[in-house]
């Protein structure tokens, strides 16, 4: 399967500062045809698509807008979700960077079919220096009349992973901190400012447009039974040619790390992002999908020089680090484990901590308030199911030094 | 004015003065009738926000995953030997703020880093020493 550009066949093409190169290539034909159409046309033509969210949990995107549109009230938002924070995720920022007029189009078509008059761009603050780009793409947008419905704002950051995590977000607009919520209820009913609320990832809605203009049965030849259409996939590591590659969704993890980013001498393979799955080597050749592994589209590949436990570390540390510290499962799982496991790559290790990784893992995914907590310990458990020996030395090597030390003392 | 400008106030207070202090903390508390553990809650929760007073500019060196794979260690030793602090630290001619962070989202030319708001990728520890004397 080659690579497949319907996402990104405006990238390197038009100029992204400039609306009518974008026009040029047939930009806004979609909001065009789609304001032609009831917005609940528009939203069973997504619905029938089988779009579902590219931000990572994958749920029905038009599902999802149905709910938005029949919530009560007159006052709805729109939110993209361009808080890119995912370890080894740079799929968004490519966007933004050479096509931020894709994203305009979904929003305006997004804002149309659920009645949103407000829209925002949840911007992270690591990418302040897009926010001239994006900036100017909007008041583009306006004077052309593409945002006539819609009053779009950019809404940035201040440097938190968890502010990807939708009811985080939404905290954090509401100036405060970017702690998760409990739900229910959901964004759909009650969300910013407990309004119906409707947050799509950039890649989400920048599909939306290719959708309404080519028709939900044309999107649906792409991709799997429960996977429809494309996904970009953001390959970092040890691999030659790192960087965004869109591939039809059911794609082998193999053709894409291997020949297209040209990966050499694989141990492992991490899809997802920091929560996602490990795929060793002997299972390089998993499909890529929702039914399968897919994630935020991170895509990390190790090779034989790299050791499992080093790196499990450092995951932890950095899921510890982000937490938002609400509920108690995640706070103190993230901070037990990076412990434990910050022991045994320092050779301090004991007999039984397998075990209670294991034991907490169980808690955190049982009992954590969100997404973090819940998929925190997804790397480890998978070191531990694949790399099990690693650990098993790591302890033995941390018997036999204090054994040293006991001798020489 | 609303909650929902807190956290522009907060950061606007930061680019006016370099950092949060208490007595800015307070005159947002005020003006936005809010309780300034409030307002020190929003400030210390984002990673971006300092409480502490900061260099001319900032650099952080990203120590996630993929950079770490490319040598994103040598890189922060650089930047160390560099300026002569560790991360956290400001050069005593108030120059620079060194800290590291977590992913910026340039894992496609690791090692990188953020110096102000700017991506610096494919760094070389030679790399680093030219960037730097760029800054005033």
């Amino acid at each position: 399967m080659p690579e497949k550009r319907i996402l990104l066949k405006n990238c390197g093409k038009i100029d992204p500062g400039d609306i009518s190169s974008y026009e040029a290539e047939g930009g806004f034909k979609a909001l065009e045809k789609a304001r032609g159409m009831s917005p609940e046309e528009v939203i069973a033509e997504v619905k029938a698509s089988g779009l579902r969210g590219r931000g990572g949990a994958g749920f029905p995107c038009g599902a999802k807008w149905e709910l938005a549109r029949k919530a009560q009230g007159e006052e709805k938002f729109l939110i993209c979700n361009a808080d890119e924070g995912e370890v080894g995720t740079f799929k968004d920022r490519y966007l933004l960077q050479h096509d931020p007029f894709s994203l305009m189009e979904g929003m305006a078509i997004a804002g149309y079919a659920i009645g949103a008059k407000k829209g925002y761009i949840y911007l992270r603050a690591e990418y302040h220096y897009l926010i001239e780009r994006l900036t100017k793409s909007i008041s583009q947008c306006k004077e052309k009349g593409y945002l006539d419905d819609l009053d779009l704002e950019i809404q940035e950051g201040a440097g938190a992973y968890i502010c990807g995590e939708e009811s985080a977000l939404m905290n954090s607009i509401e100036g405060k901190r970017g702690e998760a919520r409990y739900r229910p209820p959901f964004p759909p009913t009650s969300g910013l400012f407990k309004k119906p609320t409707i947050i799509n990832n950039v890649e989400t809605l920048v599909n939306v447009p290719h959708i309404i203009l080519n028709g939900f049965d044309w999107y649906r030849q792409l991709g799997t039974d429960e996977s429809k259409g494309t996904k970009l996939f953001c390959v970092s590591g040890d691999v030659q040619r790192p960087g965004v590659y869109e591939m039809e969704l059911g794609c082998e993890l193999k053709e894409l790390v291997v020949e297209m980013a040209g990966a050499e001498d694989v141990k492992w393979v991490q899809v997802g992002g920091s929560t996602g799955a490990i795929i060793p080597l002997e299972m390089l050749e998993r499909v890529l999908s929702y039914e399968t592994t897919l994630g935020s589209g991170a895509v990390m590949v190790f090779d034989q020089s790299r050791d499992v436990v080093d790196f499990v570390y450092r995951t932890m540390e950095f899921l510890n680090e982000e937490s938002c510290g609400k509920c108690t499962p995640c706070r103190e799982g993230t901070e037990v484990m990076v412990e434990i496991l910050g022991r045994l790559v320092n050779g301090e290790g004991v007999a039984g901590d397998m075990e209670v990784l294991q034991a907490l893992s169980d808690t955190m995914k049982l009992s954590s308030l969100c997404g973090l907590g819940q998929t925190a310990p997804v790397p480890m458990l998978d070191a531990l199911k694949y790399f099990r020996g690693d650990f098993e030395n790591r302890i033995s090597q941390s018997v036999f030094l204090r054994s040293l030390k006991t001798v020489n003392g | 004015m609303e909650r929902d400008q807190l956290l522009g106030m907060i950061k606007e207070e930061q680019e006016k003065g370099g950092h949060i202090s208490e007595r800015a903390m307070s005159g947002i508390a005020q003006t936005l009738q809010l309780p300034i553990g409030d307002v020190y809650g929003v400030t210390t929760f984002y990673s971006f926000l300092s409480t502490k007073p900061l260099g001319r500019h900032v650099i952080r060196i990203c120590k996630s995953v993929p950079c770490f794979l490319q040598d994103g260690v040598m890189m922060a030793a650089a930047i160390e030997k560099e300026l002569g602090v560790s991360p956290g630290e400001t050069t005593s001619d108030g120059r620079f703020t060194f800290e590291l962070t977590n992913c910026i989202g340039a894992c496609d030319q690791v090692p990188a880093m953020l110096i102000d708001d700017e991506v610096y990728g494919d760094l070389t520890p030679e790399k680093i020493g030219e960037i730097l004397n760029s800054f005033d």
